[in-house]
């Protein structure tokens, strides 16, 4: 027989309690890499505003750990694919309509950049290409920082889709928070000031999107309180809280909090990225995220 | 309609069913009628069998005379089968009221299809019959369409390769499996051919009518009235309505109950008809992000 199902005043039959739409096929290459290239988006803002400022030790620091992202996130996303030895197929077309195919060349581009401008530093020549790999990678930043919450959001699962508003937001001030602690690891505190109150704002605009988004998804958003989803949003609160908290505190005098402290937002960060994606298998496995608004939304329809 | 006028706007082309120009063909669809499946599963059959799809393993689900389960990567044609409690009849009367309800699942080949927009190698295309298919030499398996689809009809194949494969180079790149997306294709080989559907073909009561999309929904309109003159129980049409949320689907469904109770979704819409409003929002928080890490510059450099 169906099942009859009740949720939030509606209630609707589910064939067999199935699931509707599908889960994501996505691995933990995933998550980790939506992690990755936060880090290697904010860099490139970190390290573009550090040289502008002359601060040219974070300028080189965000430039290694950003390159350094650019090179594993690449790496992550092709694993991830069924075919992975078809991943150039990504460049062979550039769709509008397709965040993955947009994001595909950001990261290429980003990448590219990144990575060039690193070598070029390092070895210390042909200034001008460097010069204009810094800026490329620059303008790449905030684009690949934020991209990933819409790839998210343009799917049929309902905690991605309805928050659609929000996961932007939220992905752009974890990828802040993630760049800046990163680069406040390998620096001493005279030199990370700007990387450690990145850091600590990323993580203060992130609890706070984070908290709106549940708020405003109300019934569909209620997985982050459930099961993985749930453990790891509670995880991620406390890690990237404490964290904060440290480096706003001691980051300045100490270098060991400073460390500590960026070790803990750099964790919690990865939490928020792991729950996100979590929530999504959730939201898809269970038929009443699926149908309950759909069936709202229409009768609201027919009423008017 | 003028919703997706937005996203023809920014790509600046159509979905590309009047691309073909002289080779356009007519959109064809299908009508599959629930009211007269017999449960047979003779289009999963022919189906699994004309288009060479994997055996994916036998099981025993317990679920009426269900052993499919659901739409996928080796299941293109999937029979819904439903026992209730209710009358087939409104005007039956009396506690043993009890019907069974079958239905043959498949893809929808919406008008705006989300597998097809947010497709990243362009493997998923618009065929010249308005149809939706993909390109299995193109496909690497990324997986975007999968949570894209409001229906759940793609998956991921899970089955080994070919023995007879090409051997690959590195071992990042030598996944064992097929990995690729899968879906029904509306026969398009048998199309090219000038013949209709597997499925079709081989459905026993025309449950699973194969025509123009514009024929059909007549058809599909007459056939409602003569169920509701009749006073079937719960009659009524399922994506033939070209202001729905995916613009009408090219295969659409007369039901006997609620889309939920056969595991369709009530309202589906077209994740990408929201796309140039996210795009929209993903500008503003780039640029707040950009803003927001010149802002800790400045305190200074401790």
């Amino acid at each position: 027989m169906s099942e009859s199902i009740t949720g939030v005043g509606t209630e609707m039959q589910s064939y067999y309690g199935r699931p509707i739409v599908k889960e994501p096929v996505w691995q933990p290459e995933i998550p980790t890499y939506l992690f990755t290239g936060g880090i290697a988006g904010g860099c490139s803002l970190l390290h573009g505003f550090a040289r502008v400022a002359g601060y040219e030790r974070l300028a080189k620091t965000a430039l290694y750990v950003g390159a350094a992202a650019d090179v594993v996130s690449p790496a992550l996303l092709i694993s991830d694919l069924g075919r992975p030895e078809r991943f150039l197929n990504m460049l062979r077309v550039f769709k509008v309509t397709s965040p993955m195919s947009v994001g595909s060349w950001i990261l290429f581009v980003s990448g590219g950049a990144s990575n060039t401008a690193a070598a070029l530093e390092l070895v210390g020549r042909l200034r001008p290409v460097k010069w204009v790999a810094e800026l490329v990678s620059f303008a790449a930043g905030a684009p690949l920082a934020t991209y990933t919450g819409t790839l998210f959001a343009d799917t049929a699962i309902p905690v991605w889709h309805e928050a659609r508003k929000e996961l932007p937001w939220l992905f752009g001030a974890s990828a802040a928070a993630s760049a800046g602690a990163a680069t406040a690891i390998f620096l001493p505190p005279k030199e990370s000031g700007p990387a450690r109150r990145l850091a600590v704002a990323g993580v203060a605009v992130e609890l706070g999107v984070m908290e709106a988004m549940q708020h405003r998804l109300g019934f569909v958003g209620e997985v982050y309180k459930k099961e993985a989803a749930g453990k790891l949003a509670r995880a991620s609160k406390v890690l990237t809280a404490a964290g904060a908290a440290a480096l706003a505190a001691r980051g300045r005098r100490s270098r060991g909090a400073a460390v500590a402290g960026s070790a803990l937002v750099l964790a919690g960060e990865l939490a928020l990225r792991w729950s996100v994606f979590r929530a999504g298998f959730q939201s898809a496995r269970d038929p009443r995220y699926t149908v309950i608004p759909q069936k709202q939304r229409k009768q609201q329809a027919q009423s008017k | 309609m003028s919703d997706f006028a937005t996203l023809t706007d920014i790509t600046g082309h159509p979905d590309g069913w009047e691309t073909y120009d002289a080779d356009q063909q007519p959109r064809m669809g299908f009508f599959t009628d629930t009211s007269i499946c017999i449960g047979c599963k003779a289009c999963e059959v022919a189906c699994k069998e004309w288009n060479v799809i994997p055996e994916d393993g036998l099981v025993w689900t317990g679920d009426s005379y269900d052993n499919t389960s659901e739409l996928g990567a080796n299941s293109w044609r999937h029979v819904a089968f439903i026992e209730q409690r209710k009358p087939l009849r409104q005007d039956d009367e009396g506690d043993d009221a009890l019907r069974w309800l079958m239905s043959s699942d498949v893809c929808k080949h919406c008008t705006h299809a989300a597998c097809l927009d947010v497709c990243p190698t362009g493997s998923l295309l618009r065929t010249e019959y308005g149809t939706v298919v993909v390109q299995e030499d193109i496909c690497n398996g990324c997986g975007y369409c999968v949570p894209a689809c409001p229906f759940g009809v793609l998956d991921k194949r899970h089955l080994p390769r070919k023995p007879d494969d090409e051997p690959l180079a590195l071992p990042l790149l030598g996944k064992k499996e097929d990995g690729r997306v899968w879906k029904c294709t509306l026969c398009y080989d048998r199309l090219k051919g000038g013949h209709e559907p597997a499925c079709a073909k081989a459905c026993p009561t025309d449950s699973i009518q194969f025509g123009e999309v514009d024929e059909l929904r007549d058809r599909a309109h007459k056939r409602l009235d003569k169920l509701e003159q009749n006073g079937w129980n719960g009659a009524r049409l399922y994506g033939d309505d070209p202001d729905d949320g995916v613009g009408g689907f090219g295969a659409f469904f007369l039901l006997l109950d609620e889309p939920e109770v056969y595991g369709l979704p009530p309202d589906p819409v077209v994740t990408t008809k929201h796309l140039p409003e996210m795009w929209k929002t993903t500008a503003f928080a780039a640029a707040a992000t950009l803003v927001g890490t010149a802002v800790a510059f400045l305190g200074g450099r401790e």
